[in-house]
């Protein structure tokens, strides 16, 4: 089976400073990935490598584009990387605001990648936005007001909302999580698990929550100082660690 | 000194106008950015209009300007003599009769052949400006063609008012390619953009030019299921009896009465010359001002 | 269908003074299609640890654990999910789920992401918990509330909806009174009828005797303690 995403010996350099360096992993259809470490890992850079956000000093990023099989997007041209992020792939900010247009109502928010997609009829996108907002939970009357008038939880399921309308198969989130209250988090952590599973969506997703990822990913890298130190099935690593940065990140969660 | 270059402008300047013109002309409603010049008048009074007619002007052309369709307001004579005066160029106020006319927010009435060019005065050239502040993102959406937020622009209009409510500056692409604006001409005006007619586009204090090449494809942006409509008052002029001519209204009296004549100056003219009368005319010959 | 050759597995604690501790060595043994083995030897002597790496979670330090044809010792991750999901059923000792999930769902599950048709899958489920008597109006709530009993029981209804050709048990009569232990042996009888290979762990005499073929004693592959 080809990977959807294949990441090839990914490295970043800021000046003589590492981001990270030499990640090498296959992503296949489906997989949830997550990447944990703490603050300075280098798992933020490594996630905007992957999503074209920052390009990488070195390596390649190869997705399985529907027309053309595996195609390296970090060579690709801005054109094509930009419909691709339009289309395939998906992007969530930690923070709702930078992930949405604050300007705009939530149902021309979530029509806004239909419609750079040549979508041209009014009614048929109110429609899809209004049944994403359903299924983000956001209620329907909610449909006209801008995004400034939003809860923290309800600006994260819109920014949701906004990137799953295209249907992508691949989604980058980036602590989707952080900063919410907790209640907020579990039921942001629920759509998301329900979403991944309707759509078979694949998903890489960065955080410092171990919660997180024994919730939603399938499979897990540990980053530290730039580089990759463990990585294998979640439950695996969580339960079995074997470096010792792992054994010391997962004794150090508090048992509730 | 008091002799001016042909034009004013200096041959240099004109030099570099004229390319960038071809080059918007090669690339229709792509905005060409030029190094505007000082003109004897302030900005937002239709510089760029007039270094855009300094550059193509020959010595035997005839020249017209309008104002909202009017040759008559202060603007339209101000801009008129001062190619007069500088160019030495015959003027008039018959389109028809016209080699270049200039213009500030409006295309008129009367069709124009290949043998004319129309000259716009645009104030913001970018149609992105109001929802996409950063220039530099702006013109990288031009470049890689991402044009969804202008149709989320128009699906906020009607999610808001129910339908379109841009009623001028309509936003069209050009040859299936560029997003352009038209310059603060009515949506009424806007099917008018397929002409037979050279149209070029100045805005002088944002220092762009663009143009759209004869028998261009120009096409209004809308939705399937609201589609453009060059509407304009439901209404005759008063003057001449036109139906088909966009409308200025004017308040006559402190009752509130109205009446509506045509808003270009010429074509209302003609009609009238020819017989044609509306319901508040008077004889034909010299017009109440 | 479940066969390990010369297992080995040691822990090392990085943080306690890199402390390594050898728990297993050479383990070779299969079981066959519609056998059911037991893990047996005293407490701490490996036998969940053996059972969680055939079931991928934990390491394998060297050796192969053939499931069905895979080596999950060296398989691919997601050939590890795969194998989770059509073959390989684990019954934990303690039910771990998404909390705020229905019981009716959580059992459900199994079947869901193997494309049995929702309404099927449901009608199974709760097929099942009547026969592990979970009385309904508890189907709808999320089993993290209920009792010790009741968990294990939702816990067993999980590892039971779907015909796994492989199953691991991990005490799993542990909390249950004499008649819910009655009826997770029919359970086990009727999955060796399939055909399914079981690996047990049962502290229960009684109930080791009753489904158990054979014993296995986990302490043979304890390694020798270094003096």
């Amino acid at each position: 089976m080809t990977p959807l995403l294949q990441v090839e010996n990914i490295s970043k350099y800021y000046g003589r400073r590492m981001g990270c360096a030499d990640v090498w992993f296959d992503l296949y259809p489906g997989e949830v990935m997550g990447i944990v470490g703490e603050s300075g890992s280098g798992k933020s850079t490594l996630l905007n490598c992957l999503a074209g956000q920052l390009t990488p000093d070195s390596g390649a990023v190869r997705f399985d584009t529907r027309a053309d099989g595996l195609r390296d997007t970090v060579t690709m041209e801005e054109p094509e990387r930009r419909m691709l992020g339009r289309t395939d792939w998906a992007f969530v900010h930690q923070n709702a605001r930078d992930g949405l247009r604050m300007n705009v109502s939530a149902g021309g928010n979530v029509g806004e990648r239909l419609m750079a997609v040549n979508a041209r009829h009014y009614g048929k996108i109110r429609n899809a936005a209004l049944d994403w907002l359903d299924r983000v939970e956001i209620s329907a009357d909610r449909i006209d007001d801008r995004p400034t008038a939003f809860s923290g939880g309800m600006q994260q399921r819109l920014q949701i909302a906004r990137n799953l309308v295209t249907g992508p198969r691949l989604v980058f989130m980036d602590e989707p999580t952080g900063g919410l209250d907790v209640s907020v988090q579990a039921r942001l952590l629920d759509l998301l698990r329900g979403l991944v599973r309707q759509m078979n969506l694949s998903a890489i997703i960065v955080t410092h929550d171990l919660a997180v990822v024994r919730l939603l990913a399938d499979r897990l890298m540990v980053m530290k100082d730039g580089r990759v130190i463990e990585t294998g099935l979640t439950d695996q690593v969580l339960d079995d660690p074997q470096h010792a940065y792992t054994q010391l990140l997962v004794s150090s969660v508090l048992q509730v | 000194m008091t002799d001016y270059n042909f034009a004013y402008l200096d041959e240099q300047t004109k030099r570099m106008i004229r390319r960038a013109i071809l080059k918007g002309l090669a690339i229709p409603g792509y905005q060409v950015p030029f190094a505007s010049r000082e003109m004897p008048m302030p900005y937002g009074w239709g510089t760029g209009g007039v270094q855009v007619s300094a550059a193509v002007l020959t010595p035997d052309d005839t020249f017209k300007v309008i104002d909202q369709g009017a040759d008559d307001t202060t603007n339209a004579v101000s801009i008129r003599r001062f190619f007069q005066k500088t160019a030495g160029v015959a003027v008039t106020e018959a389109t028809a009769a016209a080699s270049v006319i200039q213009t500030r927010h409006r295309i008129p009435e009367e069709p124009l052949t290949e043998r004319q060019i129309l000259v716009y005065q645009v104030p913001i050239p970018e149609p992105l400006r109001f929802l996409e502040p950063s220039e530099v993102e702006t013109r990288n959406m031009h470049a890689l063609e991402d044009y969804g937020l202008m149709h989320v622009k128009l699906y906020e209009d009607i999610s808001r008012h129910g339908h379109i409510a841009t009623a001028y500056a309509y936003p069209v692409r050009v040859e299936g390619r560029y997003v352009m604006d038209p310059s603060p001409i009515p949506k009424f005006d806007n099917p008018k953009l397929n002409m037979a007619a050279i149209q070029l586009f100045g805005a002088g204090r944002e220092q762009r030019i663009y143009a759209i090449p004869p028998h261009t494809n120009v096409v209004s942006l809308d939705f399937d299921d609201y589609p453009f409509e060059p509407t304009k008052a439901d209404h005759a002029c008063d003057l001449c009896g036109a139906s088909d001519s966009y409308l200025d209204e004017l308040i006559v009296d402190d009752a509130g009465g109205r009446m509506f004549m045509c808003s270009d100056t010429d074509y209302c003219g003609k009609r009238r010359t020819n017989g044609h009368t509306g319901a508040q005319a008077a004889p034909t010959g010299e017009d109440a001002a | 269908m479940i066969r390990t050759e010369n297992l080995a597995k040691s822990f090392t604690l990085h943080n306690q003074g890199s402390a390594e501790i050898r728990v297993i060595s050479g383990a070779s043994f299969t079981v066959a299609p519609g056998e059911c083995v037991a893990l047996v030897g005293a407490s701490g002597a490996g036998k969940s640890t053996l059972m969680r790496m055939i079931y991928g979670n934990y390491l394998t330090a060297s050796g192969r654990i053939l499931v069905g044809g895979v080596d999950v010792a060296s398989a691919a991750p997601r050939e590890i999910i795969l194998l989770r999901r059509r073959t390989l059923g684990y019954v934990s000792q303690f039910l771990r789920v998404v909390p705020r999930v229905p019981t009716l769902d959580v059992v459900a599950e199994p079947l869901l992401v193997n494309d049995t048709p929702h309404d099927d899958a449901l009608a199974q489920a709760k097929t099942l918990l009547e026969r592990l008597k979970i009385p309904q109006q508890l189907w709808s709530l999320s089993p993290t509330t209920f009792s010790g009993g009741e968990q294990q029981r939702v816990n067993i209804a999980r590892g039971f909806v779907y015909p796994y050709p492989a199953l691991l048990l991990d005490e799993p009569t542990a909390s249950l009174d004499p008649a819910n232990r009655a009826t997770v042996l029919d359970l086990i009888t009727e999955a060796k009828a399939r055909d399914a290979a079981i690996i047990g762990i049962f502290h229960d005499d009684a109930v080791r005797r009753a489904v158990c073929d054979r014993e296995l004693d986990v302490t043979l592959f304890t390694p020798e303690i270094v003096a």
